[in-house]
């Protein structure tokens, strides 16, 4: 019967009532569609590059070679040789390897220069192949892939003709030496998408003029002559392996880092990404706190609409104790009405959520590459809406305390 | 021999505050069934002496019993409790929860008092009979009790004090809100049913044209030594 009163009472106070109740929708909704996107992103991240088993480079931190190897941010600062790369290739235990060499740029995006086994052997966001959009892969020396991004920013088709230049964000361009548009990768959401994927020996040919990073003066050699000579490069930037078995990973790493010839590195996918988004999390956190701080203010709103209430009810408040409730009844009414506001605006902001999930996740999924679950509602959900909960039932209790006192001083006895 | 209603004895009340006052009374009782007006001006303790009755606020000194239990004697809670099992409340006006239902504003005292629960039995059923006699259109109880118009909620308060016939009955001027034939009709069905039930009935007003109904008329300034606390 109380419940019912309660409900009652919040029903006649509707729009005060309402407006509360939607802004502890929004905020809920707020934090909840913040830890959704949290959650996408960091499940995104992690699916970045998966199906490889461990990235070779040049020695230096894990997630230094993470970064240029898989998210061609920074520079390697040294070369895996020629040899070292077929020694590791040779070992019993590798079952693929795909070398990649960087370096190059074509206008604000990264040339990365690789064999066809790459488009094999690429998996990200579980067991998801790169698929070709339009055209093909890397047939001839002076195919291009490009990706989604690349396309689209710059506005490529399949025939389209580009122009390498050397090194990062320089004047030099391979201009002598322009390639075709082969083919355009479909959005993954990974780096991918802002890459310029050629042939490893297209690196070789278009670097054949240089020598130490700079071009050697005189004539260029002809394109035919070019396709004549051996194009096998000196060094890679780095390699992706898959091992026959996952049980040789950590064996296969072992001779890898300690390979007496040249300082290598080797490390897990997996690992190196979680390092890395230990450092990017920082600004998730801040995000979280910020959407926590919205639902805070939601609650400190409706904690106001209970003070200001009060007045107002004082009369009704003198009804109850004239029916012979007690002070601690008056309390627990307000707490309750507190409570079925908060519980009413969390589920509220739950279905808000589900709805903006099931609606937009396409439109995320095409736009940004962030595939979001959309999963049942988890425990930690669940502790959302309990917390929510909660922190409504202990602010309520600063008006119930006011009420408590209120109806001790006035009685049955108001004068309205 | 059966517990008065209604005792009070030595009464010594008073308020500490802003405003301090006193209040006394000597001797009062109201016997099962009887009942009394008690005729007094704003101002002249009414409110307060209602508040020592029905236990909301506590005497200082002396004895205020309702049928036969010491109000003093009782904690906070267990004060309550005797209100809302012994005691059937009138306001002047604003007598109701204007949110709720009619059925539901009438059994709300029920709810804090399980023995009276009990005595009214079917309780929704003994609700509508109430409405019924009190001359409430059929179909009132599920009717919210905001939408009600001031005499038929004032009807609706009486069949709230009256359910489960609790001993004693206390008005406080329930009638001024009221115009001259409703306020006759009003006390006629208030009549009726509290002699029904065999209830006391103690009523506050200042209108001393209500006195012949009753059995004894007291004014207040004949049963209270109210007076100012100097500062």
């Amino acid at each position: 019967m109380i419940l019912r009163l309660a409900f009652a009472s919040l029903r006649a106070r509707i729009v005060t009532v309402g407006m509360t109740v939607l802004a502890i929708a929004l905020s809920v909704g707020l934090f909840l569609g913040v830890e959704k996107v949290r959650t996408g992103a960091q499940a995104s991240f992690a699916d970045t590059i998966s199906g490889t088993d461990l990235i070779v480079g040049a020695r230096s931190g894990s997630v230094q070679l993470l970064l240029y190897s898989v998210f061609r941010i920074g520079n390697a600062t040294n070369n895996v040789t020629w040899e070292s790369y077929l020694d590791i290739a040779r070992r019993p235990e590798v079952d693929w390897i795909v070398p990649i060499s960087l370096g190059d740029s074509h206008r604000q995006f990264r040339v990365m220069g690789t064999t066809p086994a790459f488009f094999e052997h690429y998996r990200y966001r579980g067991d998801r192949a790169l698929a070709f959009e339009s055209g093909g892969g890397l047939d001839d020396l002076y195919d291009a892939v490009i990706g989604a991004d690349v396309a689209a920013t710059l506005g490529y088709a399949v025939g389209d003709p580009i122009v390498v230049s050397h090194g990062l964000a320089s004047f030099t361009d391979h201009d002598e030496q322009p390639f075709r548009v082969a083919g355009i990768v479909g959005k993954t959401g990974t780096p991918v998408d802002r890459t310029v994927i050629v042939g490893l020996e297209a690196i070789t040919a278009i670097h054949v003029d240089w020598q130490s990073g700079a071009q050697r003066p005189g004539e260029p050699t002809p394109v035919e002559r070019i396709r004549q000579m051996d194009l096998t490069p000196d060094a890679v930037t780095a390699a992706l392996i898959g091992t026959q078995s996952r049980l040789q990973i950590f064996g296969l790493q072992r001779w890898i880092n300690e390979y007496p010839e040249e300082p290598l590195l080797a490390v897990l996918p997996g690992v190196a990404l979680q390092e890395l988004w230990a450092i990017v999390g920082i600004a998730e956190t801040a995000l979280i706190a910020v959407s926590a701080m919205v639902v805070l203010t939601a609650l400190i709103g409706m904690t106001g609409m209970i003070f200001s209430s009060l007045n107002e009810r004082r009369r009704e408040m003198a009804i109850w104790r004239a029916m012979g409730a007690r002070p601690a009844t008056i309390l627990g009414l307000l707490v309750l009405e507190a409570v079925l506001m908060a519980a009413l605006g969390a589920l509220l902001g739950f279905a808000l959520v589900y709805a903006a999930l099931a609606v937009g996740r396409p439109v995320v999924d095409a736009a940004f590459g962030l595939w979001l679950p959309l999963d049942p509602p988890t425990w930690r959900d669940a502790a959302v809406l309990a917390v929510v909960i909660g922190a409504a039932a202990l602010a309520a209790l600063l008006p119930a305390l006011r009420a408590y006192r209120l109806s001790l001083a006035d009685g049955m006895m108001v004068r309205i | 021999m059966e517990d008065a209603a209604l005792a009070l004895r030595n009464v010594a009340f008073s308020w500490r505050g802003p405003h301090p006052f006193s209040l006394d009374v000597a001797a009062f009782s109201l016997a099962r069934g009887e009942s009394v007006l008690l005729l007094g001006e704003s101002g002249s303790g009414k409110s307060t002496l209602l508040s020592l009755i029905c236990g909301i606020v506590a005497a200082g000194a002396g004895q205020v019993a309702v049928c036969g239990t010491d109000l003093a004697m009782l904690r906070p809670g267990a004060r309550d409790r005797l209100r809302a099992e012994r005691i059937g409340v009138i306001f002047q006006q604003f007598n109701l929860l204007p949110y709720a239902s009619v059925a539901d504003n009438i059994l709300l005292p029920l709810r804090f008092a399980p023995d009276r629960r009990a005595r009214a039995g079917d309780a929704g059923g003994e609700a509508r009979r109430l409405c019924a006699a009190l001359g409430l259109p059929p179909g009132v109880a599920a009717a919210r009790a905001g939408t009600l118009s001031v005499g038929q909620q004032q009807r609706v308060a009486v069949a709230r004090a009256l359910i489960g016939a609790p001993p004693l009955i206390v008005a406080d001027e329930p009638t001024s809100a009221l115009d001259a034939t409703a306020q006759a009709s009003f006390l006629d069905l208030l009549f009726a049913q509290v002699a029904k039930t065999r209830s006391a009935l103690l009523m506050v007003s200042h209108d001393d044209r209500l006195g012949k109904r009753f059995d004894r008329v007291i004014h207040m300034d004949d049963l209270v030594t109210a007076g100012r606390v100097p500062a």
